[in-house]
């Protein structure tokens, strides 16, 4: 059974037209900067009015034009989140610069092989 | 036997059922629905509160500072402690604290020292490590992981999975074979630091609960010392079968606590909703609903209670604490079922906590011990001990 610890997915520009054909479901996404580098790592949770689609708006509203994104739709979306905010820490020492300034309390460790 | 609280625990319960009702329940509603826990300001603050109610720590024995609750009030309080919307699995959010790993109570002054009091302080988080990939109903015969005597210690190899809090946990509890040749008298119980060389955390298993995750773990060449065997060599498997039975009495208040919380959801929402012109509680199909509701719930109840009562009397219950578990899981299953069917689509929202309730009670009938293996231990008593 492979299972996927990383989100791999290819980046795409977070901009109006892409973001507005967003699924309105839930599920966890990456935004980076223009040269691939995650910036935040985020949850579309159930207080998401439309799911990823408006926290992706909402990300792209904050951030304005320049950024790109990357996401999976997964029902179990903290969980899943927790382990990409693990992962990332694992493979480089520290968190994503904009979680890092607001982590999530008890965040666990893992040592992904 | 007589299961109405006295007029001491009722005063404790009431207590609890205010807690739970006037700071916990608004407090969700701020937070995600599948959060596990509360913002760290929110957790001590609430914390400060318990610790003045007396109740903090309430399954820690008085002569490690615990407020010295017998186990039949804590099956009360832990019904009541069960009663929002995280409840099943972190009752009011853990701010009730709570030792968590009971046989550790059991452990040498060393690793009392070590690992026993700095968890009672808060200090430190412990993993339980029983189940592996070849299987956890039947560890005695599933554990693969092997603990080699070597350097005045041992060197551990295997893997475990479903292990909850293993990555924010500070040591684990570990179950691994020291003699091959031997079934459940061939495994040890270890006490292991989680930055042992050789201890990892591979991933999170994700399972329909997604907040209160489990985790895989592996063990590769893992050493550890002589004074981080937990009890005796060879007799491990007594103290994970003691967990076990204990552990299902609380598990069973939960599911009690959780079922009394729907139904009390269904009967409002009975009385208020109206189809065809008459409300739902007037429908004989509804209301058989909720008797079939009340009595999952007192079946649960009773049995649970009887259970505690004999375990506080020092007598036998591991048959009563598997029927406790199995009446309170799948009864409770059945209850939040009901509620969410009564409730129609908005049954099946996020905005309730019934869709939660329903994932998180459906784990139930599988961790500590599936149905059928209770079933199992309740056959073996009513058919004799010798059939195995
Ligand atoms: C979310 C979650 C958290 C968990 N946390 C922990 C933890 O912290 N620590 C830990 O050690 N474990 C933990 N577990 C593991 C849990 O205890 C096991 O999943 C459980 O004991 C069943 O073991 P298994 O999954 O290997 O199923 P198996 O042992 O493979 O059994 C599979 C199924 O076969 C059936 N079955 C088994 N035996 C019999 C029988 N004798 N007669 C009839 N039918 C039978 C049952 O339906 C059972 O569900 C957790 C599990 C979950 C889902």
């Amino acid at each position: 059974m492979s299972i996927r610890l990383r989100l791999d997915k290819p980046w795409r520009p977070l901009a109006a037209e892409e973001v507005a054909r967003l699924p309105g479901q839930l599920g966890v996404y990456q935004v980076g900067d223009a040269q691939g580098r995650v910036l935040f790592i985020g949850q579309a949770g159930a207080r998401s009015p439309f799911g990823l689609r408006s926290e992706l708006q909402r990300e792209l509203a904050e951030r304005g034009a320049g950024c790109q994104f990357r996401l999976e739709v997964n029902q179990q979306y903290r969980s899943r989140w927790f382990e990409l905010l693990m992962v990332h820490q694992a493979d480089h020492g520290r968190l994503p610069p904009d979680n890092a300034e607001n982590p999530p309390p008890n965040l666990g460790r893992l040592s992904p092989s | 036997m007589d299961f109405e609280p006295s007029s001491e625990q009722q005063m404790l319960i009431d207590q609890v059922r205010r807690y739970v009702r006037e700071e916990i329940i608004p407090l969700e509603a701020k937070l995600d629905p599948d959060a596990s826990e509360l913002p760290p300001e929110d957790f001590k603050r609430l914390t400060d509160k318990t610790k003045a109610m007396g109740l903090f720590g309430i399954d820690i024995p008085r002569e490690f500072g615990g407020p010295d609750i017998d186990i039949v009030t804590r099956v009360l309080l832990a019904i009541e402690m069960a009663q929002h919307r995280a409840g099943l699995y972190v009752p009011c959010y853990g701010t009730f604290g709570g030792a968590g790993l009971a046989q550790i109570f059991e452990a040498n002054e060393g690793q009392k020292e070590r690992y026993l009091y700095p968890t009672l302080r808060g200090e430190k988080k412990a993993f339980f490590g029983l189940t592996e990939p070849s299987g956890g109903s039947d560890p005695a015969r599933a554990i693969q992981t092997r603990a080699e005597r070597r350097d005045n210690g041992w060197v551990l190899n295997g893997a475990k999975i479903f292990i909850s809090n293993a990555d924010r946990a500070q040591y684990g509890i570990v179950f691994a074979r020291t003699d091959a040749s031997k079934g459940r008298g061939g495994i040890t119980c270890f006490i292991v630091d989680s930055d042992t060389p050789g201890f990892h955390v591979r991933r999170v298993v994700h399972t329909l609960r997604s907040s209160h995750y489990a985790t895989e773990l592996e063990f590769k060449d893992c050493w550890v010392s002589d004074h981080q065997v937990l009890g005796e060599v060879n007799k491990g498997f007594a103290v994970a079968n003691d967990r076990l039975t204990r552990q299902r009495i609380p598990y069973a208040a939960g599911c009690i606590g959780v079922a009394i919380a729907a139904h009390e959801m269904a009967v409002e929402w009975a009385k208020m909703r109206s189809t065809f012109g008459e409300k739902l509680a007037n429908r004989q199909a509804v209301q058989w609903m909720l008797v079939d509701n009340e009595i999952d719930i007192r079946t649960a109840r009773h049995f649970t209670l009887e259970a505690a009562e004999k375990a506080r009397r020092g007598l036998p219950f591991r048959t009563e604490a598997a029927i406790a578990k199995l009446t309170a899981s799948e009864g409770g299953g059945r209850v939040v079922d009901r509620a969410m069917q009564i409730h129609g689509g908005m049954g099946m929202t996020k905005d309730l906590p019934l869709e939660r309730w329903y994932r998180e009670m459906r784990i139930r009938r599988v961790g500590e011990g599936p149905s059928e293996v209770q079933r199992m231990v309740i056959a073996r008593e009513i058919l004799g001990s010798n059939l195995r």
